[in-house]
C-alpha cells in the first residue's frame, strides 16, 4: 500500500502543494498530469530522494518519511531509465541482490527471460535501444523483491507489441508478490491495465 | 557552403594556432643540436631533474586528483551555505600569477600552522615543497576539471542506486566513480601536464638547489640565466618528447570516442 498524506514539496520556484493519495496493496494505480506538474517529483519522494517540507509518506502501513532510500524496499524506474552504463545488463539487473549480497542468479535467468533481455545479459549496457534500456531498468527494479514499483512514463521508449508485454508482465509480478504499483504518465492510453487512474490530483495545485 | 567548405573554413581558422604551436617547436630544434641534446641526456643534474620532475608532477596529479575528486563532486552535486565563496576560492590559482602563489605559500610557511607542518615534513627550499608548489595551482585545475565531469553526470543512476539498496558511499563508489572514470583521466592528465611544466611557485617556493630541488624547468631557467640557450633548448625539448610519452599513453587508456 502506497499512502501520502498532504504532501509539500519546494523546489526553487515550483510549488508541489498538498497531494494525498492512496493505493491498496497489490494495485496498479496509474497517475495521470501533464508534463511539468510534479508527477517525477512526487515518485522521489516516494522513493525517498527528495525530502517533502510537510506531510508523511506511508508505504505499508509505516511511516517512512524518515527512511532512507535504501530501507523502503522501492523499485525506482526513472523516465531516462538510468542504467548502470558501466555494466553488463546482467550486473545492472543483478545489482539490487548483489548489494544485498544474496544470490542473483535464478532470479536474474528468470527476469531476463521474461523481459526478453537472456541475449544481451552479457553486455555492457552502453548503446541499447531507448526500449532495451528501459526493460533493463524494469529488471533490476523488480529483482530484489521491492514491495513498491514506481515507475516513470514507462512504457514511451516501447512499440505496441513491446507495451502489451510489460503489462502482462507488471500485471504477473502484482499478483505473484502482492506487488505495488504506481505509474505516472501523461499518456491517456498507458492507462491501460492498471486499476486505478489518478487523473486530477495535481488539479489544485495548479503546479 | 558545403559541409566540406564549412570544415575547410573552421580549419583555416583554427590551423593557424597549431601552425604556431608547430613552429615554435620546430625553431626550438633547428636552434639546438644532436649533440646538445646528448649531453642533456647525460648531464647528472639534468637526470636528476627530470627523476624529480617525474616523480613530484606523478605525486602532485595523486593528490590533486584525490583532493578534487570530493571536492569538484560537491561543487556540482551539493547546494552548501558557501557554496559559491568555496568557487570562488578554488580558482584563485588559476588567476594569481605564479610567482605569487609562491610568496604566498612561503608566507603561509612562516605563520604557526605552517612552522608546525615544517616541524613534521620540511618544505620550504626541499624536494617535499616542489610537490606542494605544483599541488597549490595543479589542485585548481583538477577540481574544474572533476566539477565539469561530475556536473555532466544525472544524478539519477546515483539515486536508482539509493533505492536498490546503496549507501551514499556504496552509491558513489560502485555507480558514480565509474561513470567518471573517464573524466577523472582526462582530469589526471591535464593536471600533469600542468605540474610537469610548472615553474613560478617553485623557483620561489622550492628554490633552485641544483640535484635537491631542481626540476626541468628550472634547469631551463638556470641555462638560460648563464646563457647556455641550446642547453636550455635542448632540454625544453626532451621535457615535450616525455610530455608527448605519457599523454600517448593516457590517451590509449581513455580514447576520447566512447567504446
Amino acid at each position: 500500500m502506497i499512502e501520502l498524506r498532504d504532501i509539500a514539496v519546494r523546489q526553487g520556484a515550483f510549488n508541489l502543494a498538498r497531494v494525498t493519495l492512496r493505493v491498496e496493496a497489490g494495485a496498479h494505480a496509474v497517475v495521470m498530469g501533464p508534463t511539468g506538474c510534479g508527477k517525477t517529483t512526487l515518485l522521489e519522494v516516494i522513493a525517498g530522494l527528495r525530502d517533502p517540507v510537510s506531510g508523511r509518506v506511508l508505504l505499508h502501513g509505516v511511516d517512512v518519511t524518515d527512511v532512507d532510500p535504501a530501507a523502503r524496499r522501492v523499485g525506482y524506474v526513472p523516465q531516462e531509465a538510468a542504467v548502470f552504463r558501466t555494466m553488463t545488463v546482467r550486473a545492472n539487473l543483478a545489482f539490487g541482490l548483489a548489494i544485498r549480497r544474496r544470490d542473483s542468479a535464478a532470479a536474474v535467468a528468470v527476469l531476463a527471460e521474461r523481459l526478453k533481455l537472456t541475449h544481451l545479459l552479457d553486455r555492457r549496457s552502453v548503446g541499447l535501444s531507448g526500449g532495451e534500456a528501459q526493460r533493463v531498468a524494469l529488471g533490476r527494479a523488480l529483482a530484489f523483491g521491492p514491495c513498491v514499483l514506481l515507475l516513470d512514463e514507462p512504457f514511451n521508449a516501447a512499440d505496441a507489441a513491446t507495451r502489451a508485454d510489460l503489462i502482462a508482465l507488471l500485471k504477473d509480478e502484482r499478483e505473484r508478490r502482492a506487488l505495488t504499483v504506481l505509474h505516472v504518465t501523461h499518456d491517456r492510453s498507458d492507462a491501460a491495465g492498471a486499476d486505478v487512474v489518478l487523473d486530477n490530483l495535481f488539479g489544485a495545485s495548479g503546479g | 557552403m558545403s559541409v566540406r567548405g564549412f570544415h575547410l573554413t573552421l580549419g583555416l581558422i583554427g590551423g593557424g594556432y597549431v601552425a604556431l604551436v608547430a613552429a615554435m617547436l620546430l625553431a626550438d630544434l633547428l636552434a639546438t643540436s644532436p649533440g646538445h641534446l646528448l649531453d642533456a641526456f647525460r648531464a647528472p643534474e639534468i637526470r636528476a631533474a627530470l627523476a624529480l620532475s617525474l616523480v613530484s608532477s606523478a605525486v602532485t596529479t595523486v593528490l590533486a586528483v584525490a583532493t578534487g575528486v570530493p571536492l569538484g563532486y560537491l561543487l556540482a552535486r551539493s547546494r552548501f551555505p558557501g557554496r559559491g565563496l568555496v568557487e570562488l576560492l578554488v580558482d584563485v590559482p588559476l588567476v594569481l600569477p605564479p610567482l605569487v602563489v609562491g610568496v604566498s605559500l612561503l608566507l603561509v610557511m612562516r605563520g604557526p600552522f605552517g612552522r608546525a607542518v615544517q616541524d613534521v615534513i620540511p618544505l620550504v627550499y626541499e624536494p617535499a615543497g616542489v610537490v606542494l608548489a605544483q599541488f597549490a595551482v595543479c589542485g585548481a585545475f583538477a577540481t574544474r576539471s572533476l566539477r565539469a565531469t561530475f556536473a555532466q553526470l544525472s544524478p539519477r543512476t546515483e539515486q536508482v542506486a539509493r533505492t536498490l539498496g546503496c549507501s551514499p558511499w556504496q552509491a558513489f563508489r560502485l555507480v558514480t566513480l565509474p561513470e567518471a572514470s573517464r573524466g577523472i583521466l582526462a582530469a589526471a592528465t591535464l593536471t600533469w601536464a600542468r605540474a610537469f611544466g610548472e615553474f613560478g611557485p617553485v623557483l620561489v617556493f622550492a628554490g633552485v638547489t641544483r640535484s635537491k630541488t631542481e626540476v626541468l624547468p628550472t634547469t631551463i631557467y638556470l641555462e638560460l640565466s648563464v646563457g647556455h640557450l641550446e642547453t636550455a633548448l635542448a632540454v625544453s625539448l626532451v621535457m615535450v618528447a616525455v610530455a608527448f610519452a605519457v599523454l600517448l599513453t593516457l590517451r590509449r587508456i581513455a580514447p576520447e570516442t566512447p567504446a
